[in-house]
């Protein structure tokens, strides 16, 4: 029983990770269909961040995790700059599957210009704490900090994001772009303005999964993020892409599978396991657990 | 009259391939034992036939029938597997004792041929419920199969991790199986060559067929296709098994030219020019739907890496400018962003690169661009 507790908490947690990262992929793809390789190098980005600022808050006598605002400014930026001088003239031009090799070629531009930087290199690094150790009895399991903290924020962080895209003029312009761009300009949203801010959103949600991630994995290096970045956007097919609750529901199911696959049946089968499950519910029910059925139009 | 014209082109192409031939065995001879051809020309050799092969493939799935396929290369992975554990089984049979000798020869062929069919085998096997999708779905369907399969070698006992493992060494490829030294990458170089000619032959002939037809007509417009009484998931299914069947071939040669095996080289992510996302960019590079664009962006691809790496030229650069040549990778990056950017088609479009055309083609190429000028200067004219 305990085990089957453990599990099910390092399923959530990683889960949020899966779910935050997800979130970022489903609003670009959502706004202009484009799988964002690079999306996975933001998390890459948002860690070294991080590795750089830690000891700077810890200097001015703030708490470790703060050095997370300067990650989510730094990787919005990045975000916004990838857009801007990659995207948005490949967009104009090209063809659905040129703006998929753009985002190929910005994913291994952003790895290798990160070892490239004499300051970050090759080798791997290594945070320091950044949530209190220990953690909560219940039940005869102990629950570290980490985990109900990332579990906590990741909730706090999806739950906003929701009641933004549904309440606020930037949301509802998001949800507009993304249904029809010819009638959002005839409505007087400024299109670009909106997947632009659609970018920063997304890259600064990848800051905040870097740092749940770092929590508990304190490793980082330049391609930390191919992986989880590709397990992310398949949560974000797994629950409907495009569909906010949906990446959600897609990051947790995908952090379950994974935590229990791991601890039930084999460490070495758990991406097999992970895939898997997509491949099944993608053949049961094309558009995601969530997604709408479309029909075809002739 | 037209029927003439396309037997006077096979002719050309025949006559023309054979003449590159027996120059190329020439050559081989004279410069054969010779440490640079050995060393360098034949090893790259081998490398181009396996990523030609590979990006002509995949184009038959992304460029003709319009699906977007990201687990090419665990078709390839399954190829080298098969070709690899075959050879290491028959050595242990005793069925060859060096690599030398018409036995080994068959060997050889029936390891390529394998390695081909199983490929094939496990891509129809994927392709019955993954092409029931389309577009992004279809790509990350097919990425997850990818995934599956190299993680399912990586775990099957005798395959491993570390190289084929079985207690020997990871040498044993190189040692027992049809791995090929230097010396023997020269003197089986005409078979590398020879498959991937009749590859590409292969491939050309279906495209030209009325099943090349086919596909084309469901990339163009999958409803009207099936309209006209194509069945588009026989067809569809069946191009990707056949586009399965060269990966796996391309597997083996790629086992042939490598001393060891590891799945690590077929991962999704493993930032080398070997994985799914690089032979889309070939693909996407050379013109989707010209098997000549394929093979003219599988070799410029090829060249770049190398280049980059060993050229002799990048020590004649300055010095700033060296610094970031010793990071082959993101050099390659902004190549690919910038040819993008210019060019996005790709070098070819659709293009076919044909000889008996060549002077038709370049005559229409003229007339197109001094066309564009005329209207170009007119426009001006008007403001």
């Amino acid at each position: 029983m305990s085990t089957f507790i453990q599990t099910l908490a390092v399923g959530l947690r990683l889960g949020s990770i899966y779910a935050l990262v997800a979130l970022g992929y489903t609003m670009v793809y959502g706004i202009i269909r484009l799988i964002n390789f690079a999306h996975g190098d933001f998390i890459m980005v948002g860690g070294y961040t991080m590795i750089f600022t830690i000891p700077v808050a810890t200097a001015l006598g703030l708490p470790a995790w703060a050095a997370v605002l300067a990650a989510i400014v730094v990787c919005a930026l990045v975000g916004m700059g990838t857009e801007l001088i990659a995207y948005r003239p490949v967009r104009k031009k090209g063809t659905n599957m040129t703006a998929l090799i753009t985002a190929i070629a910005m994913s291994l531009f952003l790895e290798n210009l990160a070892q490239a930087i004499p300051a970050i290199g090759p080798n791997p690094k290594v945070a320091s704490q950044i949530f209190a150790a220990g953690g909560l009895r219940i039940a005869g399991v102990t629950l570290e900090y980490t985990t109900l903290l990332t579990i906590a924020i990741s909730a706090v962080v999806m739950v906003v994001l929701y009641e933004f895209t549904q309440k606020t003029r930037l949301g509802r312009a998001m949800r507009c772009v993304s249904e029809d761009k010819e009638a959002a300009t005839l409505m007087g949203i400024n299109v670009n303005h909106t997947i632009l801010s659609t970018f920063a959103i997304g890259s600064g949600l990848a800051a905040v999964a870097a740092l749940m991630y770092m929590a508990q994995y304190p490793k980082i290096y330049t391609t930390m993020g191919s992986l989880l970045g590709l397990k992310a956007f398949v949560a974000a097919v797994l629950g409907g892409i495009g569909i906010i609750p949906g990446a959600v529901l897609g990051g947790v199911v995908i952090g379950l599978v994974e935590s229990f696959t791991t601890s039930y049946i084999s460490s070495s089968m758990a991406d097999a396991f992970v895939f898997l499950i997509l491949i099944v519910v993608l053949i049961l029910k094309p558009a995601g657990i969530m997604g709408k059925n479309v029909g075809e139009k002739v | 009259m037209k029927k003439n014209r396309t037997k006077q082109g096979y002719l050309l192409n025949t006559i023309v391939i054979v003449a590159l031939f027996a120059l190329f065995q020439v050559l081989t001879a004279a410069m054969g034992g010779s440490g640079s051809f050995k060393l360098v020309l034949a090893p790259c050799l081998w490398q181009c036939c396996y990523l030609i092969i590979l990006a002509a493939s995949l184009n038959l799935v992304l460029g003709f029938l319009g699906q977007l396929s990201l687990g090419h290369c665990g078709f390839m992975a399954i190829g080298a597997y098969t070709a690899a554990l075959l050879s290491l089984a028959c050595e242990r049979a005793g069925v060859f004792e060096d690599k030398e000798g018409p036995v080994f020869l068959a060997v050889l062929i029936g390891c390529i041929l394998a390695a081909g069919l199983l490929a094939a085998l496990v891509g129809l096997l994927v392709g019955i419920p993954a092409l029931r999708l389309k577009g992004d779905y279809l790509a990350i369907i097919t990425l997850g199969f990818g995934m599956i399969i190299v993680n399912i070698i990586n775990n099957l006992p005798f395959c491993g991790q570390d190289g084929l493992s079985l207690g020997s060494a990871s040498s044993s490829l190189y040692k027992n199986g049809l791995g090929f030294g230097s010396k023997g990458k020269v003197s089986y170089l005409w078979v590398a060559l020879l498959v991937t000619l009749l590859c590409l032959v292969m491939m050309f002939m279906f495209i030209r067929s009325k099943y090349g037809r086919a596909i084309r007509a469901i990339r163009d417009d999958e409803i009207a296709a099936s309209a006209s009484g194509i069945n588009t998931s026989f067809y569809k299914i069946m191009t990707f098994s056949y586009s399965a069947f060269f990966a796996g071939v391309a597997g083996a040669l790629y086992a042939c030219a490598n001393a060891t095996l590891s799945t690590s080289s077929f991962a999704f992510s493993n930032g080398g020019i070997l994985n799914s996302t690089f032979i889309v960019v070939m693909v996407v590079l050379g013109g989707m739907g010209s098997l000549t664009g394929s093979i003219v962006a599988a070799v410029i691809m090829f060249l770049v890496n190398y280049q980059i790496k060993n050229g002799a030229w990048v020590t004649a650069l300055p010095a700033a400018v060296q610094g970031v040549f010793q990071y082959p990778m993101l050099v390659y990056a902004i190549v690919l962003i910038v040819v993008i950017m210019f060019r996005p088609k790709g070098i070819f479009g659709s293009y076919e690169f044909s000889l008996i055309n060549l002077g038709r083609d370049l005559k229409a190429a003229r007339l197109r661009k001094a066309a564009e000028r005329a209207e170009r200067k007119e426009a001006k004219a008007h403001a």
